[in-house]
């Protein structure tokens, strides 16, 4: 199974994609523009099913790393995004038969897509969270046993620095402080893998599930149709995210923000309206959305997903996005099977983000 | 001593209004068409508050004037100057051109053409590449080889470091005499793609900006108006006028923000919705303690993004000037609209086309124009057209609205006749008097205000530093822009950590409001 993305469907894709976000991942409209651009004058991208790819057939993802807001002011080049994937080549000593999404949460989404439009690689449908984490070994990928390193990284003037370690916690600290000295954001190969190894650990179909949530949203709003329901009825139709559901919907009655450790941190107290009235939910962030609590009972919790949407036309906000007096619907996903595992939850359960309540599933929840 | 007196104008696209307010009250209105040269409407306006309340031209302080000018220029895609563009990032930057998100018919008016050279700097102050004289010159020759009239300049991180833009405007204009320059860093917040699309859209603003302005001098000359005049900004603060030659595009929302800011003040009410019915269009918004709520997403002006702060506003094609027609059985009104020519097409006013404003007369709501001339109208017309503007009216109200509640709402607007009963999901209609003319009174109370939006780095000034040095510079140019200095205070603070970096990279949003320097205007 494989399909052509082309310009149609971009918008889709990039709204999917803040979606499946959650508060964080940047916005991915510039990544939108970066694929149209790509896609101009008829150019497409084939999304490829992973069963396609053979066992040795090399694969790589592709991603940028860095500061959201940096990316809003330093638009790539494009070169950089040549250069990431020839280094890995050079290094590895063959050629890349696919692309691969890193993270299906906001503008890495569309990213391989870009990149593929402009080496005319086919991009395979998935990737390694299922939705948008801070740090780079938070991946099924890392989980299932695939090196990160080495991790090749490129900035606007297409210099590359490749690190060669196989251990991701030394390889993120390397890693960060090379973003910095390349200006806040790099282009980024990394987790190069085989086939096997692709079909093991990917988080599978999310590039098409982003595609659908966004055209789901699209067509309600044509209709005039209530967008919640399309996005809940699409979602239950899938086979990894049918537990999901509305948590709640009111307005943003307070919005504390700090930076510590470079993560943009803090929470959001959201006041009930229409059936929520009287009740209060309050999520705790950092750079994506943690955890939603009432009072003290948990509604939904990482890696679970939890996206806040503009209750009148379900465009999904960012935390960067948040403002006092904002009406909001919370929606709940269940994160895909292969992210709930002890060793999944390990890497990017409620613990490693220092939260103190074990992982409940969403549906065993309220 | 004399109270002050105040004239406040808007300029729509129907209607030009003015009032005469003196300190709280309001002492005089009156609403006149629109005229084709924008001056002599504004001459009719002023002319006849200033006799109707016997007040010698020499006791007025100050004139504020609102516009909707150079929104619906280019809304219409009329008037606009083709623009070039020069980008300084490269190589960053290249994956997205300019304009590449435009409506392509405005695109097709607009852009003259695309220069993308060396330069640009990264969040922190470093430079992407130097700026290279010859390159900003090379450009310049292509530009002038096109003959194009205005030029955007943008860099990357020019919020953070401007230096390379006013170096290539210096360069430009010796290069390119007679030709007007705007910078990005100058009327656009962080984020390059939208503040990039703000400069091109002032540009293109440019030529017409100067005669505008121009007019509306000729105007106040014509009165013997000697007090200084201001015009409105987005956030409902005042300019001066020569700055609105230069960045017309800071006048952008001034409309809808003046009517909700009148609306609080003639209603007396902080947290309502206001509903403005023009002419043309009928804008619903929600007031939040007398201040316009924001809209939270990137704003679309004609089709391009911005990043400007505007008023969440729904706009519908509903108002006075609506056309009313019957197709396939069903009564229409608007979304097209006679406009400023409803004195002459509108029946009341003896003209052959049917208007949602002879259905108000008809049915009793208004005395307008001549009621005889609509007396034969088929009942049923006029029923069936009252319930869809009421339809009309009831959908935006519930669109805006979030929560299911009854909610109460202001009726500002020419065209607030068309409302002639109570509307499901609002609690109460409040009609305040001069409703008709609340933006005109929305831009003669409005304040004085300076922003500052900048990356700062914590670890480098520490936090009490920086922040203090946001509100210095935000308090500074709320005074260089003419607010008195007692009365300046800080009004939003904002503070955005950028995520992933190091040295405490914050981006600071402050802004600082006060009343206009009596002394300047007296």
């Amino acid at each position: 199974m494989s399909m052509r993305i082309g310009l149609e469907h971009v918008e889709d894709l990039a709204r999917g994609a803040a979606i499946l976000g959650t508060g964080g991942g940047g916005d991915p409209y510039l990544g939108g523009l970066m694929l149209r651009q790509a896609l101009q004058d008829g150019r497409t991208v084939e999304l490829i099913d992973v069963e396609a790819l053979a066992v040795d057939d090399f694969v790589v993802p592709f991603a940028m790393m860095g500061a959201p807001t940096v990316l809003l002011e330093k638009i790539p080049s494009g070169a950089e995004m040549l250069a990431a994937l020839r280094t890995t080549e050079r290094f590895a000593g063959r050629p890349v038969r696919a692309l691969l999404c890193a993270e299906i949460g906001g503008v890495n989404a569309l990213l391989p897509l870009v990149l593929g439009a402009r080496c005319g690689l086919p991009v395979v449908d998935g990737d390694g969270m299922g939705r948008a984490f801070p740090q780079l070994q938070m991946t099924t990928y890392h989980i299932c046993g695939v090196p990160a390193g080495p991790m090749v990284m490129a900035d606007e003037h297409a210099s590359t620095v490749l690190i060669d370690t196989r251990e991701a916690a030394e390889l993120e600290r390397l890693a960060r402080n090379m973003v910095v000295a390349m200006g806040g954001s790099s282009s980024v190969c990394l987790y190069a893998m085989d086939g096997g190894a692709a079909q093991r650990s990917l988080v599978r179909g999310t590039i098409s599930l982003a595609l659908g949530l966004g055209r789901v949203v699209r067509e309600a709003r044509r209709g005039s149709s209530d967008p919640f329901a399309a996005l809940l009825a699409y979602l239950r139709g899938t086979e990894y995210y049918q537990h999901c559901r509305i948590l709640f919907a009111g307005k943003v009655a307070d919005l504390l923000r700090e930076t510590a450790g470079g993560w943009a941190q803090g929470r959001v107290v959201v006041e009930g309206l229409g059936s929520w009235a009287g009740r209060s939910v309050t999520v705790q962030f950092q750079n994506e959305h943690l955890v939603a609590r009432e009072g003290e009972r948990v509604l939904a919790i990482v890696p679970d997903l939890i996206a806040l949407l503009d209750s009148a036309t379900a465009e999904p906000i960012t935390t960067d996005g948040l403002k006092y007096g904002q009406r909001i619907t919370m929606l709940g996903i269940s994160a895909a099977p292969i992210m709930r595992t002890p060793a999944a939850l390990a890497v990017f359960g409620p613990a490693a983000f220092g939260l103190a309540d074990p992982f409940t599933p969403l549906e065993q929840l309220g | 001593m004399p109270e002050l007196l105040r004239i406040g104008v808007d300029v729509g696209g129907t209607n030009t209004d003015a009032v005469l307010l003196g300190g709280c009250t309001v002492l005089a209105s009156h609403k006149a068409p629109t005229t084709p040269d924008v001056g002599s409407g504004i001459v009719a306006a002023i002319d006849d508050v200033l006799r109707c309340t016997a007040t010698p031209a020499a006791a007025v302080g100050a004139v504020m004037i609102g516009t909707t000018h150079f929104t619906n220029a280019l809304i219409e895609a009329r008037n606009l100057c083709r623009v070039g563009v020069l980008g300084l990032g490269a190589p960053a930057s290249l994956a997205v051109p300019p304009l590449v998100d435009w409506p392509a018919a405005l695109r097709a008016v607009v852009h003259g053409h695309t220069a993308i050279v060396a330069g640009g700097f990264n969040y922190d102050g470093r430079p992407i590449a130097p700026l290279h004289p010859d390159e900003v010159r090379r450009a310049a020759r292509e530009f002038a080889a096109r003959g194009l009239e205005a030029v955007a300049v943008s860099s990357v991180f020019a919020p953070v470091n401007p230096a390379q833009e006013d170096e290539a405007a210096r360069i430009l204009q010796q290069e390119l005499p007679g030709v007007d320059v705007t910078q990005s860093a100058r009327i656009g917040r962080i984020g390059l793609i939208e503040r990039e699309n703000a400069a091109v859209l002032n540009a293109a603003l440019l030529p017409m900006a100067g005669r505008v302005v121009g007019s509306f001098r000729r105007a106040l000359a014509n009165l013997g108006l000697r007090a200084p005049f201001f015009v409105s900004q987005n956030d409902g603060t005042l300019l001066d006028p020569d700055v609105v030659t230069r960045y017309p595009v800071l006048t952008f929302a001034s409309g809808p923000t003046n009517s909700m800011r009148g609306a609080a003040f003639l209603s007396g009410r902080q947290d309502t919705l206001v509903m403005d019915i023009g002419g043309t269009t009928t804008d619903v918004g929600v007031l939040v303690q007398g201040f316009p709520r924001e809209s939270s997403v990137a704003v679309n002006i004609g089709g391009v993004r911005t990043n400007f702060r505007m008023p969440d506003l729904l706009s519908i094609g509903l108002g006075g000037g609506s056309r009313v027609v019957v197709a396939d059985g069903r009564v229409r009104v608007g979304p097209d609209s006679v406009g400023f020519r409803i004195t002459e097409e509108a029946l009341v006013f003896g003209g052959r086309t049917l208007t949602a404003t002879d259905i108000a007369v008809a049915a009793g709501q208004a005395e307008i124009g001549d009621r005889g001339r609509v007396a034969g109208l088929d009942r049923r017309l006029v029923a069936a057209a009252l319930d869809e503007i009421h339809r009309l009216a009831e959908e935006a109200v519930d669109r805006m609205k979030t929560s299911a509640t009854a909610v109460p709402l202001v009726l500002v607007g020419g065209g607030s006749v068309l409302i002639g009963r109570e509307l499901t999901g609002v609690s109460a209609v409040t009609v305040p008097a001069h409703a008709g003319v609340a933006n005109a009174i929305g831009a003669a109370i409005a304040q004085v205000s300076g922003a500052v939006d900048r990356v700062y780095s914590y670890e480098a000034l520490g936090r009490d530093a920086a922040l203090a040095r946001a509100r210095e510079e935000a308090l500074s140019r709320a005074v260089a822009a003419g607010a008195s200095a007692g009365s300046v205070e800080i009004t939003e603070v904002e503070e955005l950590p950028l995520q992933y970096l190091p040295g405490q990279a914050v981006r600071i949003r402050v802004k600082a409001v006060g009343d206009l320097a009596l002394e300047r205007a007296a």
